[in-house]
């Protein structure tokens, strides 16, 4: 499934790296901890979190992730929209929390 | 140029975790004891014991070096000092106003209590003080800064509440006057890791929540005296200052 069909499944906000929508996902990672998602997240991937520092996107760009989901109406911060649009990588959002978004992600990538 | 035996980084009663017989009394002379001249005092986002360490650590020929150890949003322990006692109460309003509010459950978190010289209770902290503020690791550092006090992330390369387990790796463009590590690394492994921090300073200290750990690890400053701009140099290689980490443990 590529990411804009899951965008448009869950209704997630687009915040940044639009251009990056078009790309098939392998899975999903959830994690809080960028050095866990530095060690077990894998190239495209989805990862859903509730950190917005600007590690995010560098992780992110690190492990060639697919896109980045935040979570509980979190928004990314100005320089982390800036480099996802420069690299392409979606910032995506949800006002869901994480058990719910990851369950309705799971639901349909399963 | 003189050198200064430093442990930037104690807990006292107040933080939950802290142990009972951490108050500022038995601090002080512990660190008397293990000959301590510079003394920092970073109890989980509470600045409440520093004026009154400040008091007993001057009788004891002890420099103080008053502050907090916060927690960011990102949930990363860091260390902030402050050079007056104006500023560390402006630090403490801004403690207050971005404090997630938790109440604490001494059965499960310890007792967070304030106490005067004597060993009085002043007051019992109502919120869990182990929460993390609203605000993330940039916002702090500015904070910090913006009323010229020291910010050193703490015990970097621990597995938890550190900023390589919570933010990944170093942010390049931290402004952090140094960093703070366990004896599980050093700075040389730090520097090549992370090319970036090449000249930044590292230091070691206890992280004590109980009166034997004070001391167990420290930092060695060089420097003309001991004062808040001192140190600040130090931290920063400037006119000959510097400070180096001094592993070594107590039997």
């Amino acid at each position: 499934m590529k990411t804009t069909e899951i965008v448009e499944k869950l209704g997630l906000k687009v915040y940044s790296g639009a251009h990056g929508l078009d790309r098939e996902i392998k899975g999903c990672y959830v994690s809080d901890l960028l050095s866990d998602v530095m060690g077990n997240a894998d190239a495209d991937y989805l990862w859903i979190t509730l950190q917005t520092h600007k590690n995010v996107m560098a992780v992110a760009s690190l492990k060639d992730l697919a896109g980045v989901i935040l979570v509980s109406g979190l928004e990314p911060e100005p320089d982390v929209i800036l480099q996802s649009d420069e690299e392409g990588i979606p910032i995506l959002g949800t006002d869901m929390p994480t058990f719910q978004i990851a369950g309705k992600l799971f639901e349909l990538i399963r | 140029m003189n050198l200064f035996k430093a442990d930037l980084h104690i807990h006292t009663v107040l933080s939950p975790c802290g142990d009972l017989e951490m108050s500022p009394r038995m601090i002080v002379n512990t660190a008397a004891i293990r000959g301590i001249d510079i003394l920092g005092v970073t109890d989980h986002n509470s600045t409440k014991h520093g004026k009154v360490i400040s008091k007993l650590a001057v009788e004891k020929g002890i420099f103080t070096l008053c502050g907090a150890e916060v927690t960011t949003r990102e949930e990363v322990h860091c260390l902030a000092y402050f050079e007056n006692f104006d500023a560390l109460d402006d630090f403490q309003q801004y403690l207050d106003k971005h404090l997630t509010p938790v109440k604490n459950d001494p059965k499960i978190f310890g007792y967070q209590v304030v106490v005067d010289e004597h060993e009085q209770i002043l007051e019992f902290e109502e919120r869990l003080l182990i929460s993390s503020l609203d605000q993330g690791i940039d916002q702090v550092a500015a904070k910090v800064h913006s009323l010229g006090g020291i910010f050193i992330p703490a015990h970097i390369n621990r597995g938890k509440f550190s900023l390589l387990s919570q933010l990944g790796f170093i942010p390049p463009d931290l402004k952090a006057d140094a960093f703070e590590i366990t004896r599980a690394t050093t700075p040389e492994q730090m520097r090549n890791k992370f090319p970036y921090v090449a000249k930044s300073s590292f230091i070691t200290s206890s992280d004590a929540h109980w009166p034997d750990a004070i001391g167990s690890s420290f930092s060695m400053f060089r420097m003309e005296t001991r004062s808040f701009t001192e140190i600040m140099k130090a931290l920063h290689n400037l006119d000959q200052r510097m400070v180096f980490p001094a592993n070594f443990a107590t039997a």
